[in-house]
């Protein structure tokens, strides 16, 4: 390690030259060119799903159902946080960019796991949300990485020094605003969603110029006064009446619309202080990506009162459908129903529950529910926590199937509660839930240490459904519910974690498990994948890990 | 904080060093003033530093040798030897003396303490400050600082972001850069020389290093990771890339650099 005179004086004139010939002319590392293709360059995951599409299918095929056996562990970024691990990293030409919860960025190697630089964020100390603090990833554009924080802030962060950039108050963190969204670039902005359903916000969707971190719109998913949709909700109930947005939309640049899922209307249980349809809580909302303003709408769930957020992500396929090419949304909602609609139109053309569901004895023509109401105390399926929640689903344009995690036979005991005040700050659920009947308890958002409480309520099944007529092709069972996004690959793979810690790898078209690793902490994120110097990885994060896998 | 440091849990480890390379007059400060140096935080002998201003200078002066036969520069007290003993001096006073007792809080009390330690450091002369808007013009032009150094968005990355140096630098640090940047450099800004098995020879600044690996920033502004078993050469630069300002800039435009520099307080 002798220092050279030579070396010296070669480096300095060598740097000079460089930035006077070309001064800032560094190519963009992220064009918005490169986002609208990106499933065309799998070598990187440019988005939080991998593409705009949100189908979270990757074309890498190194690893193969003949060889995915010699997976092994190439590297493991230990998270110095004790907060649950639910991003998706992103990886641009060989650096990995991804969050340590709450709010911190990492730029690791992304063939050792190295770390080139940390963001850290102390969001602000009186803050509400959301629950558990996480966050689910971040977005790129050029040089600049976009977070969304707990606090409701969004930040600007340069994506090669790791430096604030800017930071724009989204919404006010003491009234319960927050964020755990991964953004979602389009064109020049960034597009974001709040969380805090069960603390009586007002959602809403905003975009914000990638440049300057200005607002450019913001679409309120509870229509204000004058609106159309403002009747649907009593009195002034729509003031807090939630419908939050809290997971990352999709984009059809053909369309130019942006789909975003929206979550339940507030108080939770209490739908009595809300009557009406409640627009557009439990709904997905087509805005146009320039203005933000509403193309057309679908609600899943009219006048929720179960907490059936539809905040899943839409995934968007061009596809058949009855014969002819269509543009397509499938949708695995919370409320334990398969959804096919038509995205230019929203038109509803399917829907199927994929789990035992008891609140609707189906849907209608315009697939609206027809609801069973069950008397007080019975069992209702799904719980509060859904058949399906936040965890990417996947399709796989080989197999032609929609990929999810589900919970089954999962159930609670409701009762009403007692009419509840709209305090700033303070939860806003009202109802009282239990565990059904004659079992011990109810899967929560977190496992413990031992799984031994969930006998005769609730497990974790991966499946796959033929979106043309939501039929089950094949299922994966699990003994513990599951909190993981899927991946598939076009190799036929598809990589899924769960709430018992193990990564797995199945046959996509089968469902036989092909490789499993015991990771030893539950998985809450998707997989994701990625090739640097023609090998292929995989990761996925479980506990406060992240692990990355390769061929021996 | 002024520059990406690798690894958060080391931060304060690393502030601590880069603050005994930035402060000794020389890199040959003795062993023994090191380690005395490294026990206090920049930020709380900057923060000391202010309070000095405001609380004691009228007595003791700028230089710490306003009372007679009382050298606060030198390091030495008659009536107090550890930092416990110089935090009670001054909440007690001393009696029968000027010295009144003075209400300080806790980490008031560590400041002074840190200040007092590393005074001799700070402010041998006085140093010239101009004016901010005229250096940030002859930061950009005639200094080219902008080819290396990065502020608000604006500049390379190759070298550091200043845009918040002015928050981690006394005028006296910053000249010192100016006039000899060898003295001055940081180890963790440190640029290395690393020759690949095929001859390409990588240049940068180093971000983070281990037995096996070290991640840079190149001279294209790409984040670079090697391997060193995979590498024909691999050397630490230890000196400064940066030029020395001493004959390139005058006295007046340096002093409007620091003025610029120092009003460089970041954006959080």
């Amino acid at each position: 390690m002798t220092v050279t005179r030579r070396a010296l004086f070669a480096l300095l004139p060598l740097a000079l030259l460089q930035f006077v010939l070309i001064p800032h002319a560094l190519p963009a590392q992220v064009s918005s060119e490169r986002l609208l293709h990106s499933a065309d360059e799998p070598r990187n995951w440019l988005t939080y799903s991998g593409a705009y599409s949100s189908q979270r299918y990757s074309q890498l095929k190194q690893v193969g159902p003949g060889n995915v056996k010699d997976l092994e562990m190439k590297w493991v970024f230990q998270a110095q946080s004790l907060l649950s691990f639910s991003a998706t990293p992103l990886v641009v030409d060989g650096v990995m960019y991804v969050t340590q919860a709450p709010n911190d960025i990492v730029a690791l190697d992304a063939k050792m796991g190295r770390i080139f630089w940390t963001y850290h964020y102390s969001p602000s100390p009186g803050r509400l949300c959301c629950r558990g603090s996480v966050n689910r990833g971040v977005a790129i554009l050029g040089d600049t990485l976009f977070m969304a924080t707990v606090d409701a802030h969004l930040l600007a962060i340069d994506a090669k020094s790791g430096r604030l950039v800017w930071n724009t108050k989204v919404a006010e963190a003491s009234a319960a605003y927050g964020m755990t969204l991964a953004p979602l670039v389009v064109k020049n902005k960034v597009v974001v969603g709040v969380a805090g359903g069960e603390y009586g916000i007002r959602g809403f969707i905003a975009a914000y110029d990638a440049v300057s971190g200005k607002e450019s719109w913001r679409f309120y998913t509870i229509p204000g006064p004058g609106e159309p949709g403002h009747d649907t909700w009593s009195g002034d109930s729509w003031e807090h009446g939630g419908a939050p947005a809290w997971i990352t939309g999709s984009y059809d640049p053909d369309l130019n619309l942006i789909y975003w899922g929206t979550g339940n209307p507030g108080p939770d249980f209490n739908p009595q202080q809300r009557s009406g349809d409640n627009l557009y809580s439990d709904s997905v909302v087509a805005l146009d990506a320039d203005t933000g303003k509403l193309k057309w709408y679908f609600q899943f769930t009219p006048h929720d009162g179960y907490d059936y957020d539809a905040t899943q992500i839409p995934v968007l396929v061009d596809a058949n459908w009855n014969g002819s090419a269509r543009k397509l949304m499938y949708w695995g909602n919370r409320n334990g129903f398969f959804y096919v609609l038509d995205r230019a139109s929203g038109q509803f053309l399917l829907g199927k529950p994929f789990t035992n569901v008891n609140w609707a004895s189906g849907l209608d023509d315009h697939g609206r529910p027809i609801l069973t109401p069950q008397p007080s105390g019975a069992t209702i399926y799904p719980a509060l926590l859904g058949a399906t929640n936040w965890y990417s689903p996947s399709f796989s344009p080989r197999t032609g199937l929609f990929y999810m995690s589900t919970w089954q036979n999962y159930g609670m005991a409701l009762a009403p509660g007692d009419p509840i005040e709209y305090k700033e700050g303070q939860n806003y659920m009202g109802g009282k839930f239990s565990a059904p009947e004659g079992t011990v308890g109810m899967p929560g958002m977190q496992r413990g240490a031992i799984n031994t409480w969930h006998e005769g309520n609730a497990h974790g099944v991966v499946m796959a459904l033929d979106p043309q007529t939501g039929e089950k092709k094949w299922t994966f069972e699990m003994h513990d519910v599951t909190t993981s996004g899927v991946l598939t690959t076009a190799s036929d793979l598809l990589f899924v974690g769960g709430r018992e810690g193990f990564f797995q790898a199945l046959d996509a078209r089968t469902g036989a498990l092909l490789w499993k690793a015991n990771l030893g902490g539950e998985t809450a994120a998707g997989p994701m994948t990625y090739e640097v110097d023609g090998r292929q990885y995989i990761a996925i994060a479980a506990g406060h890990s992240l692990f990355v896998f390769g061929l021996r | 904080m002024p520059f990406p440091i690798p690894n958060r849990a080391r931060s304060g480890e690393v502030l601590a060093s880069l603050f005994v390379s930035l402060c000794a007059t020389t890199m040959l400060a003795a062993q023994a003033e090191t380690d005395l140096l490294t026990k206090y935080a920049p930020s709380d002998i900057q923060g000391g530093s202010r309070i000095y201003t405001a609380q004691c200078a009228a007595c003791h002066g700028p230089n710490g040798d306003g009372v007679a036969k009382v050298d606060l520069r030198s390091g030495k007290f008659s009536r107090a030897s550890s930092d416990d003993d110089l935090r009670k001096l001054i909440t007690t006073g001393v009696s029968g003396t000027a010295m009144p007792p003075f209400k300080f809080d806790s980490p008031q009390l560590n400041m002074i303490v840190a200040y007092l330690r590393n005074m001799r450091e700070f402010g041998s002369h006085t140093v010239k400050v101009g004016e901010a808007l005229r250096g940030q013009t002859v930061f950009e032009a005639k200094g080219k600082c902008i080819t290396c150094h990065r502020v608000n968005g604006k500049g390379s990355r190759i070298g550091p972001d200043l845009s918040d140096i002015g928050g981690s630098r006394t005028a006296e640090v910053l000249e010192r850069s100016l006039l000899d940047p060898n003295a001055s450099i940081q180890p963790a800004n440190r640029f290395v020389r690393a020759v690949t098995r095929d001859g390409k020879t990588v240049r940068g600044r180093r971000l983070n290093e281990d037995s096996y690996t070290v991640q840079i920033i190149d001279e294209q502004e790409h984040l670079v990771s090697l391997v060193k078993a995979d590498l024909r050469e691999y050397t630490v630069i230890k000196t400064s890339a940066m030029p020395s300002y001493k004959d390139t800039l005058n006295a007046d435009e340096r002093a409007d650099v620091i003025a610029y520099l120092l009003s460089l307080k970041g954006s959080q």
